[in-house]
């Protein structure tokens, strides 16, 4: 090896070592600073000082906090299920029968789920008072689904269309309905996209903010991102960073770790919606 | 069980035409080759015939009945695609048994249906597995029996064997053969590019190009007597020679043509042809010279048994009365007989 | 054939067959639920908020149907005065308005543009083969797979004025000789929320990169490498161009996304005029002032600011978005 390579090499790790600490320094400091209590939470330092679980009973103690922990997981899958189950079908009809303005009703979906949310903010706030949903979970599955369902709908038809088409054509053959191919023939093959979308639509629907914030206002109806928001301490002045860094620990983990365990999937799914989750 | 019409189908996608009318009868119980080159319309005229993809224009009848718009599960065909096509998720046993299942038929009378077939392709022993976990060889046969449980009147291949190597290749021609003749009264069309699967399996051979039909006959028929150029140079290998000039008007026509086996070597001087040997292959059964004879392209003259012509010797040829085959100048047969003759 | 047949009725009939019949009706069918529900719950709140930008609706008239017809007051009105000045209202001429048009459009595209060129190096560095790879695309999976609430809240503590770990590394390597409220100033608040969403947002662009620079065939490079070409050459002359079509579409998604930020600005630096976005305006008019009218017209602007975009994108660079084409 030539110096010159040697020295482009050391800089190559270099490199990658930085994009690293980076990316998982600020959750690293979270961690840190969600054991730390009193005077050691305000001094800066880059190596845990204590083992304080303090925080965490503070925010595991709150049963507004495990309120909204569960409100989050009941938005979430109700939304993603409901999506689920209106995409299959609808992403066979777009992927596999051709049928005029199939392009153009394509883009319309993929628009809708790229369009301002805040857009629809008033008029949605009218039909939410009108179904008589506001402050309910209800009102946040149905505002989720104008984001969830395209992207459920794009993801899949991405996938629905690389399924070889002539396995769907033996299966006409053998005498199968367009149900029948969706349901026998093609959901068993599609599973682990279905899981990939799903997850996908999942971390979206748990992280969404803007309606949460605007459809619901008692405490017991808040979703995790909201309450996280909105951690108060004893005084309006002082912020309870300990509980708040506590809090966000314990509604990150679980999604670091399905992330990091579906991560080639995640990846694939990425890709095939091109749309941020 | 049944005899196929068409009567002037076409096929066009948007603006591109792709079948460009075509009439055909395909008899009861006949096996029927389509061929012709790469893109000629050759998978989508079985699709029409098939229900996979609509008729643009024209009729096509199943025992004189019109089935343009009939499902293709109610036409009462199965077919067997080049990439087998066998449901990933389901076992053999299921994968032959899904047709019937979804016809609503009774348990016992499927299972004996699907054992049936599965005995016949010598397959019974793997019903039980996935797709994934069978050979080539076993997939495609797996496709077969599929095809065969559902009993149809109509069996319609696509390309079946150009996945396999070349050994599979021959067994299952000759299983597909076999099956032919078992089946006695099932009209069979099968596509392919191969030569020899075409002469062999056929009753008759459909000839396309350019989404037309070129010509329709038994294989010795489209071989002794191929009515274009096109026909005459798509059947046989190795491909028939071709000459033009004054090698064809001294035989009044275009183009002459004259297989390689109907080429002999004669004492020198002798024959109408001469030239020198500049390249020979050995098949082991036969050798094929390359004579220039100041043509185009080098005669190819096949040779039965081990005659040692050295590369560069000088030879004379002689075609074989009768077997020469003459061309106009748009590639139809001279009718006309030579005088000269 | 027994029956006469019109030449229409029989190109009618060909035209269609059962199974093409079949599976457009199959599809309708399975289109309808989703179509119905998306026009519920996005067509028809969406044309409402329009509608609600031409009337005087607020807190007190909004449910009860009594907000009345104003046609463009909103937006833009004026008023000649006694002494013949003529003073300007709407949303089209408030300053507090066009602060967050300005702020919006300078976050999306200093954000993007960022995200796009950090992307892409990492993306080259995921490319790379070398030991720990997967590991290290593990690592760069976490700022994403972190909720963007939580991503302000840690941030927000990391640059926190007296405590903050930031304001510390800076003072400590004496780039600062002071510590910085960076989410309280004006001067700075953007540019806390940019490195926020930089850092957030920044493997997601890589990823998608990644995924573009894998499909670019190996030998590609090979070839290139045997005849002597400039590494940098081949990122510009081979790399760059086949790259283009995945970067096109993941730098529009990047930008849409990017037009309609909330939750992060909301959060990390509440109420400041030097971060405040279109969505965010029009947040606090609907949902903190009740003004339904002025708010809605302000979520109007921006969808159709959007709308004239995209349009543009799609006409102007050809971006086969749908996939359809390929
Ligand atoms: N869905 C389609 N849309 C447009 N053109 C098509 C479509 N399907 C086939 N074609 C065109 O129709 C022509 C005939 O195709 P076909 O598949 O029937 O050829 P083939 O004879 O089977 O060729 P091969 O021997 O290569 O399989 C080709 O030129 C092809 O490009
Ligand atoms: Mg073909």
């Amino acid at each position: 090896m030539t110096a010159s390579s040697i020295f482009w090499n050391v800089m190559f790790y270099i490199g990658v070592a930085l994009v690293v600490l980076i990316a998982v320094f600020p959750f690293y400091y979270a961690v840190l600073s969600s054991f730390e209590t009193g005077t050691d939470l305000f001094r800066v330092n880059y190596l845990p000082q204590s083992w304080d679980f303090s925080n965490y009973e503070t925010v595991l103690g709150r049963a507004s906090f495990l309120r909204s922990v569960l409100n989050s997981v009941f938005v979430a899958t109700v939304t993603v299920l409901a999506a689920l189950l209106l995409a299959v079908t609808a992403s066979y009809a777009l992927a596999r029968v051709r049928f005029r303005g199939r392009g153009l009703l394509l883009l319309t979906i993929l628009a809708v789920s790229m369009f301002p949310q805040i857009a629809v903010l008033s008029g949605l706030y009218e039909l939410i008072n009108w179904l008589g949903l506001y402050n309910t979970p209800w009102a946040l599955i149905i505002s989720y689904t104008i984001f969830t369902l395209p992207f459920t709908v794009w993801v899949l038809t991405t996938f629905m269309r690389d399924l070889p088409v002539e396995i769907e054509e033996a299966a006409i053959v053998d005498g199968a309905s367009p149900w029948v191919i969706i349901t026998k023939v093609f959901l068993p093959l599609l599973w682990p996209a279905m899981v990939t979308t799903g997850l996908l639509a999942f971390i979206g629907a748990w992280n969404e903010f803007l309606f949460a914030l605007t459809f619901t206002i008692d405490e017991t109806q808040r979703t995790v991102p909201v309450a996280i928001a909105n951690f108060s301490g004893a005084s309006v002045q002082e912020i309870p960073w300990g509980p708040i860094m506590a809090a966000s620990v314990v509604v990150t983990v679980p999604l670091i770790i399905l992330v990091l365990v579906f991560q080639r999937k995640i990846v694939a799914g990425l890709t095939a919606g091109g749309v941020k989750g | 069980m049944a005899n196929i019409q068409l009567r002037n189908v076409t096929k066009t996608y948007g603006a591109v035409n792709v079948i460009k009318g075509i009439d055909l009868e395909i008899r009861r119980g006949e096996f029927m080759v389509f061929v012709g080159p790469s893109g000629c319309g050759k998978s989508t005229l079985l699709r029409l015939i098939s229900g996979l993809e609509s008729i643009s224009t024209g009729d096509l009848y199943f025992d004189g009945e019109r089935v343009n718009n009939v499902l293709p599960s109610k036409r009462g065909i199965a077919m067997v695609f080049q990439s087998y096509a066998l449901y990933p998720h389901m076992t053999v046993y299921d994968n032959m048994a899904f047709g019937m299942k979804l016809g609503g038929s009774n348990k016992a009378d499927m299972d004996a249906r699907v054992r049936r077939a599965a005995q016949m392709l010598q397959i019974d022993h793997l019903l039980d597995r996935l797709p994934k976990q069978l050979s080539g060889g076993q997939r495609q046969r797996v496709a077969i029996g599929r095809a065969i449980v559902r009993d149809p009147r109509v069996f319609l291949f696509d390309e079946p064997l150009s996945n396999l190597d070349a050994a599979l290749r021959v067994q299952t021609r000759l299983e597909i053969a076999k099956l032919h003749h078992d089946m006695r009264d099932v009209t069979m069309i099968y596509v392919t590019h191969d030569q020899v699967e075409a002469m062999t399996l056929a009753d008759r051979i459909c000839v396309l190009r350019d989404g037309l039909v070129e010509q329709v006959g038994t294989p010795t028929e489209l071989y002794d007597h191929p009515n274009s150029v096109f026909v005459a140079g798509f059947i046989g290998s190795p491909k028939m020679n071709f000459l033009d000039g004054d090698f064809a008007r001294a035989h009044g026509c275009a183009t002459l043509g004259i297989r390689s086996e109907h080429i002999d070597l004669v004492p020198q001087g002798a024959g109408i042809w001469q030239g020198q040997v500049i390249h020979a292959e050995d098949l082991g059964s036969d050798n094929y010279l390359f004579v220039e004879i100041g043509s185009k392209e080098p005669l190819i003259v096949r040779q039965p048994g081990k005659v040692a012509v050295p590369e560069g010797a000088t030879v004379s040829l002689q075609p074989r009365p009768g077997m020469l085959h003459r061309f106009d100048e748009t590639g139809r047969p001279v009718q006309a007989p030579l005088a000269a003759e | 054939m027994t029956t006469t047949i019109t030449a229409a009725t029989e190109r009618a009939m060909a035209r269609e067959t059962g199974l093409q019949q079949q599976r457009v009706r199959a599809a309708f069918w399975f289109l309808a639920p989703m179509l119905l529900m998306l026009f519920f719950v996005a067509a028809w709140p969406l044309f409402r908020s329009i509608m609600f930008s031409f009337t005087d609706a607020d807190a007190n008239n909004i449910f009860s149907g009594g907000a009345e017809w104003v046609g463009f007051e909103n937006y833009l009105t004026w008023r000649v005065r006694e002494n013949g000045d003529i003073r300007w209202r709407g949303v089209l001429a408030d300053p507090d308005w066009w602060n967050a048009v300005w702020n919006t459009v300078r976050f999306a595209i200093i954000s993007v543009g960022l995200e796009t060129v950090l992307g892409l190096l990492v993306a080259l560095m995921l490319n790379a083969e070398f030991k720990g790879r997967g590991l290290v695309r593990a690592a760069i999976l976490i700022p994403w797979a972190i909720p963007t609430i939580v991503s302000a809240r840690m941030w927000g503590w990391m640059l926190n004025d007296q405590y903050g770990i930031i304001n510390s590394m800076l003072l400590s390597v004496g780039l600062i000789d002071s510590p910085i409220a960076w989410t309280a100033r004006p001067d700075t608040a953007m540019i806390a929320v940019l490195i926020v969403d930089i850092w957030k947002t920044t493997p997601f662009m890589a990823l998608l990169m990644l995924a573009g620079l894998q499909m670019i065939p190996r030998d590609m490079y090979e070839s290139a490498k045997i005849d002597g070409i400039h590494p940098v050459k081949v990122f510009f002359r081979v790399t760059l161009p086949l790259l283009k079509p995945a970067l096109m579409v993941a730098v529009i998604f990047r930008l849409l996304d990017a037009l309609r930020i909330f939750d992060l600005i909301w959060v990390l630096t509440p109420r400041s005029e030097g971060t405040v976005t279109m969505s965010v305006i029009s947040f606090q008019n609907i949902r903190e002032f009740g003004d339904y009218a002025e708010g809605s017209a302000q979520s109007s602007l921006l969808f159709l600011i959007i709308l004239i975009f995209v349009g543009l994108y799609i006409w102007l660079g050809r971006v086969d978005l749908t996939g359809e084409r390929s």
